[in-house]
């Protein structure tokens, strides 16, 4: 009885271990859809038209496929990394500080390429873009993209463009003759501090910042005191999309870092409000579609990548969010996007761009950096004045 | 004789419900047990279990250099907690649920006692409605009202600017610390809001001790030379301390939590509530998180302990 237990027990374990390995393997063929796919994205990003009849690319891949969509929305890339880890769930839009999370933690599958068609058509600066790819293997599609980008009050600013990010950064006074004190903002989120290690790499070379996100001591706490500046500058920090707007409209915000989205919908409303791409360049996020590693709507899952990935589709997200499409044939003929959609929304800035991720104590580009908790504890510091 | 005895002592029942309701009878400690088992059950396990197992987080670390949890005891979290930067945020968290307390009563309490002593019939209703009608409606949509009310352009401004008072506004924002660059990027703002969001919780208690309070005590108070202010200090007040204390004890303790409304209107400087869904939610630091929990508690238990002694408890 004894032997039949323990031999049963190691059978039932190799048979773990043996299902284990195959999850990491990447499908080899299609199969029929399963009728059901359930997906974790950012607000906004799988739209049924029932916000706005016009946004809806979903309705029509489900007529197509069988699989009926069921969305979770997340806020945070945190909050999509606990849902991955809870499970249950097909595939998930992951930005550039979630998606190596879950890589290195096993929660996603590779991609086989070869079972999506549209693959090629992917624009070739996100085909091997490092936060889906590891090692060549690819594990997931590009989904949109898009620039942290300089929003501005073509008023205060008498028309000329800001050249860099120092008004958000140094206290000057405007072209309208008075100060940036009280009228700039900043993003309410630890990522933040990318954006001022990113202008200290321009400026003070001597620090040798080579990624803002991998900084080691010196050059994060010169980061640090950039935003201590920025902190005697700025009345609020943003982290509402719909908040920030309304400071731009009452609360006479005249410069801050910002989403094209917010910039797009204030210049849908006819405020003198537009954005630039500073000479620093810019942070950004690159959000790509992700499979769970124990999916159990895989063919589905692939069908929709392979939907996501349709020049319709991308369009209309882009023209929806503000971001820009990773398919470039995207950019032209979209009604709702516009030709000058993807312009607009940063498409010719890809080289300027410093895609989020996620800051590790075992960085590539030196031998120790400064870890993403400290990040979240010293910008709350920094912004209660310390 | 025989037939007093068989009707006073009654065989026993034969059917269960009645030989459970005798036993239940005769050993009301039973009785008692069933009864309050399963709400002490709810309390020890839900409540109070998760309560234990969230303070127990407190007493792990983060491991610095990889971000994972280490298991193992250790009072570096709440070394941490006492770190310049969080504890400012505790004194700033319970500096402004003291202030907002201490002005929601100052506000209340002449509207309560007028509620309680002078308001009748239509307008008692009238009160009851006033107070309560805020409470009905969403939130968010009041802070987010607020916020347009208090923009630097918004309405507020306006009519300080109509007035010619302007210069009073921009004089109380230029002052250190409460000012700001206008009213909802200060804690001005974050205090005016909470202290319009919480006040029907303070008046609410205070009009019920009002109530309770003898009109001929202080007719007495009155008759034997009392003036209006010291009737007001021995007579009224300890009376209605009661009150004023149970209703500190909402103000304080939502304000101690909250952190939509700083959120929302204040300088984004953090209170203990962002903290923890900061440290939670986007750090996953949940040691630290969970040791930011614990200071609420801590400080609403000495509060209670504080509220106790005054008597608050003793109209329950």
């Amino acid at each position: 009885m004894k032997q039949i237990l323990k031999s049963c027990t190691a059978l039932t374990l190799s048979f773990a271990f043996a299902t284990h390995a195959f999850a990491q393997e990447a499908m080899k063929e299609l199969g029929k859809g399963e009728g059901e796919l359930s997906i974790v994205a950012w607000a906004g990003y799988i739209e049924r038209g029932e916000t706005d009849k016009a946004y809806d690319w979903v309705t029509s891949f489900e007529k197509d496929t069988g699989c009926k969509v069921s969305v979770k929305t997340a806020a945070t890339s945190d909050e999509m990394v606990a849902l991955m880890n809870e499970g249950g769930f097909d595939l998930v839009t992951a930005s550039g500080d979630a998606s190596l999370r879950l890589v290195a933690g096993k929660r996603v599958q590779p991609i086989n390429t070869a079972l999506i068609p549209s693959w090629s058509t992917i624009d070739e600066r996100l085909q091997n873009a490092p936060w889906h790819t590891v090692n060549g293997t690819h594990y997931g599609t590009p989904y949109v993209w898009g620039p942290n980008v300089l929003m501005y009050n073509t008023e205060a600013f008498k028309g000329e463009a800001p050249k860099s990010w120092n008004v958000v950064f140094e206290e000057m006074t405007l072209p309208d003759g008075k100060s940036n004190k009280g009228r700039i903002q900043a993003y309410d989120g630890p990522i933040h501090v990318a954006d001022a290690a990113n202008y200290l790499m321009f400026h003070k070379k001597e620090l040798g910042i080579k990624d803002p996100y991998e900084l080691n001591e010196d050059q994060y706490k010169a980061a640090l005191d950039v935003l201590r500046v920025q902190r005697t500058l700025a009345g609020r920090y943003w982290h509402d999309a719909m908040i920030q707007i309304d400071d731009f409209k009452n609360e006479g915000v005249v410069a801050s870092g910002s989403w094209p989205f917010q910039v797009n919908l204030l210049k849908a409303e006819k405020l003198p409000i537009t954005s630039v791409f500073p000479e620093e360049g810019a942070t950004g996020w690159a959000d790509t579609t992700m499979l769970h590693a124990e999916s159990t709507h895989p063919n589905c899952a692939y069908m929709w990548m392979e939907h996501s990935l349709s020049p319709k589709v991308q369009g209309d997200v882009s023209a929806w969010f503000g971001t820009v499409p990773s398919v470039p044939a995207a950019c032209k003929g979209n009604e709702l996007l516009t030709d000058e959609g993807c312009a607009t929304n940063g498409y010719n800035d890809f080289e300027k761009i410093k895609f989020w991720k996620t800051p590790v104590s075992k960085c590539a580009s030196q031998s120790e950096c400064v870890p993403y908790h400290r990040w979240v504890s010293d910008y709350i510091g920094v912004i209660g004045g310390r | 004789m025989t037939l007093a005895a068989t009707q006073t002592i009654l065989p026993n029942r034969p059917r269960l419900t009645g030989r459970i309701s005798d036993f239940l009878w005769k050993h009301p400690h039973v009785l008692l047990a069933v009864l309050l088992g399963p709400p002490i059950l709810w309390l020890g396990i839900i409540y109070l279990g998760s309560l234990f197992a969230l303070l127990l987080q407190s007493f792990f670390s983060i491991d610095d250099f990889s971000g994972l949890i280490n298991y193992e005891f250790t009072l570096a979290t709440y070394k941490q907690l006492l770190s310049d930067a969080n504890f400012d945020i505790i004194v700033r968290t319970v500096l402004m649920a003291a202030t907002v307390t201490l002005f929601s009563a100052l506000i209340a309490f002449p509207i309560a006692y007028y509620a309680a002593r002078y308001a009748r019939g239509k307008w008692k209703a009238v009160f009851y409605l006033g107070v309560m009608l805020p409470l009905w409606s969403s939130y968010l949509v009041k802070i987010y009202a607020w916020k347009l009310i208090l923009a630097k352009e918004g309405i507020l401004t306006w009519a300080f600017t109509k007035l010619n008072l302007l210069w009073l506004l921009d004089g109380w924002l230029s002052l250190p610390v409460i000012g700001g660059n206008s009213l909802s990027v200060s804690y001005t703002g974050t205090f005016l809001v909470f202290v319009y969001v919480w006040m029907p919780f303070m008046i609410l208690p205070i009009q019920a001790a009002l109530e309770r309070v003898p009109a001929n005590l202080i007719e007495a108070s009155s008759d034997l030379g009392g003036t209006p202010q010291q009737t007001f200090r021995h007579v009224l007040f300890p009376l209605a301390l009661p009150g004023i204390v149970a209703g500190s004890i909402f103000t304080f303790s939502l304000t101690l939590g909250d952190y939509i409304i700083p959120q929302i209107v204040g300088s984004s400087r953090l209170f203990i509530g962002q903290a923890v869904y900061a440290q939670q939610g986007t750090a996953g630091n949940i040691p630290l998180a969970a040791a930011f929990t614990v200071v609420p508690i801590v400080i609403m238990g000495l509060y209670l302990w504080m509220a106790k002694r005054m008597g608050a408890f003793d109209a329950l």
